[in-house]
């Protein structure tokens, strides 16, 4: 959408120092997440992506910084070309989890089409949380659509790559988990001493590839 | 530096936490009472962020290796230092090798003790704090920590003392609406702002857990994720609310009632299970 009237669905109070900006999809957010980063507003704290949000918290309560952001957010969108494309990152994994055989027993395909669906979208990371680095990820087969695991693991290993739901993702660290582990990337999705730490943010396009 | 003899239940580094990182997966952090923080700095001529020390029902001694000027404030603890009675809410001068007992708080939960120059432990990401949920920053103190203090700045001590503020026992706190208070029922907000909720054990510094009225929701289904903010009154499926503290995680998918003012966020933080709440709905500039 190009122009500013309809982009913003929505605006809902988050308390003395936030603003949600509701939004009509994904490209949206990542669109109006970059213009607003892009601004400095003086004031703003954080600009949080959810998967069909925004949310803008200011450093003080009842500042002017959050009227700012959404008068940017209810203004002409940036000319099209004002945004860069999606940055791509590309994850060689192996497909040696744990769940490999139960996720193909529980979707009724092999193992080996476990691999081909899962590998085979270009994904998008939806937005961050979790624990610092994990993303989000869309784009999942629908065939491989699973609910979480009734018991979640005590410990699931730093570059395990799981699904549950209609997300895919990468855990940045070692930590308990209840997704379904389908295999393991040796790439350190959090390092400290990148800037940004995260390898993956909100908005990047991510594929899979899978090592023979 | 200070030794940390004994760190008490649960103390951590705090400053103002890690703002510019929610995008990333990253917790906001920081002291629980921030007012307590940034005033115990004030005391003691630091700038307001310095890291200092949140002390979880008290119950700390430290060592100053060197002296120092130092202010105690949050919840009021007996304080002794070098064997004698010292006052909270003042600056304090530590001579070298003294020794501060930090007893048992009378009211309130959590006391911060802040140095001159401040608490230079590494930052990450820009901040000292200690974040319980991601494992970011320093860890909780242990016996034998050894923190060193960082070097004063020009600004000058000015404050003889302050009064503290008062701890009620059941206080009523203001809740700005929404963002999600469409998603329950009429009787669901009649509950939340007409009944006590109790603080229970499972708080901690990633949010207050309440035991009351269960808060039903007007329909089904799930809010995709979306980003939270320190004070969120946030309800899972079982409908227990849980008020998020700055460790939260920066995102979640469960429908948010209401947002505790600023204001109500320090009183909040600062009690204990146990320990009754009202809520009560708050315009702009509500207190």
């Amino acid at each position: 959408m190009t122009s500013g009237a309809g982009r913003v669905a929505g605006i809902r109070p988050a308390g003395d120092r936030a603003v949600l900006i509701e939004l009509d999809d994904l490209d949206s957010v990542r669109r109006l997440h970059e213009e607003l980063s892009r601004a400095h507003i003086t004031g703003v704290a954080d600009i949080v992506p959810g998967a069909r949000t925004l949310l803008v918290i200011a450093d003080r309560p009842h500042g002017t910084a959050l009227a700012a952001a959404v008068r940017l957010a209810r203004g002409p969108a940036a000319p099209s070309g004002g945004t860069a494309p999606p940055a791509t990152v590309r994850l060689p994994i192996r497909y040696d989890g744990a769940d490999l055989a139960d996720v193909a027993r529980r979707c009724g395909i092999t193992v080996a089409e476990v691999i081909e669906r899962h590998s085979r979208p270009r994904y998008t990371a939806a937005f961050l949380g979790l624990s610092p680095g994990f993303a989000y990820l869309v784009g999942l087969d629908p065939v491989l659509r699973l609910p979480r695991r009734d018991t979640p693991r005590t410990s699931v290993p730093a570059g395990a790559v799981a699904m549950a739901s209609e997300f895919t993702g990468v855990y940045p660290r070692s930590s308990p988990g209840g997704w379904h582990l389908l295999g393991t990337v040796e790439e350190r999705l959090w390092d400290l001493d990148r800037d940004p730490p995260a390898l993956i943010t909100a908005g990047v396009a991510v594929r899979f590839e899978p090592i023979a | 530096m200070i030794d940390v003899l004994a760190p008490g239940p649960y103390a951590t580094i705090q400053d103002l936490g890690r703002p510019g990182y929610a995008h990333l997966g990253v917790p906001r952090s920081g002291a629980a009472d921030e007012r307590a923080l940034t005033l115990a700095n004030r005391l003691v001529g630091n700038p307001e962020g310095h890291a200092g020390i949140e002390l979880t029902f008290g119950g700390a001694r430290l060592r100053f290796a060197d002296p120092a000027w130092i202010a105690v404030t949050g919840a009021p603890c007996p304080l002794y230092l070098a064997g004698r009675v010292a006052e909270m809410y003042a600056p304090v001068w530590v001579p070298a090798g003294a020794e501060l007992v930090v007893g048992a708080p009378a009211a309130g939960l959590r006391t911060y003790l802040a140095v001159r120059g401040g608490v230079e432990v590494e930052a990450v990401l820009g901040s000292r704090s200690h974040d319980s949920l991601s494992g970011l920053g320093p860890p909780p103190l242990r016996p034998g920590d050894r923190l060193p203090v960082g070097v004063a700045g020009d600004r000058p001590i000015t404050v003889d003392a302050v009064p503290g503020p008062a701890f009620p026992a059941a206080p009523v706190l203001g809740v700005l609406p929404g963002p999600r208070e469409d998603w329950f029922t009429e009787e669901a907000l009649r509950a939340f702002y007409g009944t006590p909720y109790e603080i229970t054990p499972e708080s901690n510094r990633v949010g207050v857990r309440l035991r009351g009225a269960a808060l039903h929701r007007a329909r089904e289904g799930e809010i995709p994720s979306e980003g939270m903010v320190t004070g969120a009154v946030q309800v899972p499926p079982d409908g227990r609310p849980i008020v998020f503290l700055p460790d939260h995680p920066p995102t979640g998918g469960y429908p948010v009632i209401g947002v505790l003012t600023s204001r109500a966020l320090a009183v909040i933080a600062q009690l204990r299970p146990g320990d009754q709440v009202r809520f009560r709905p708050g315009g702009p500039g509500a207190r």
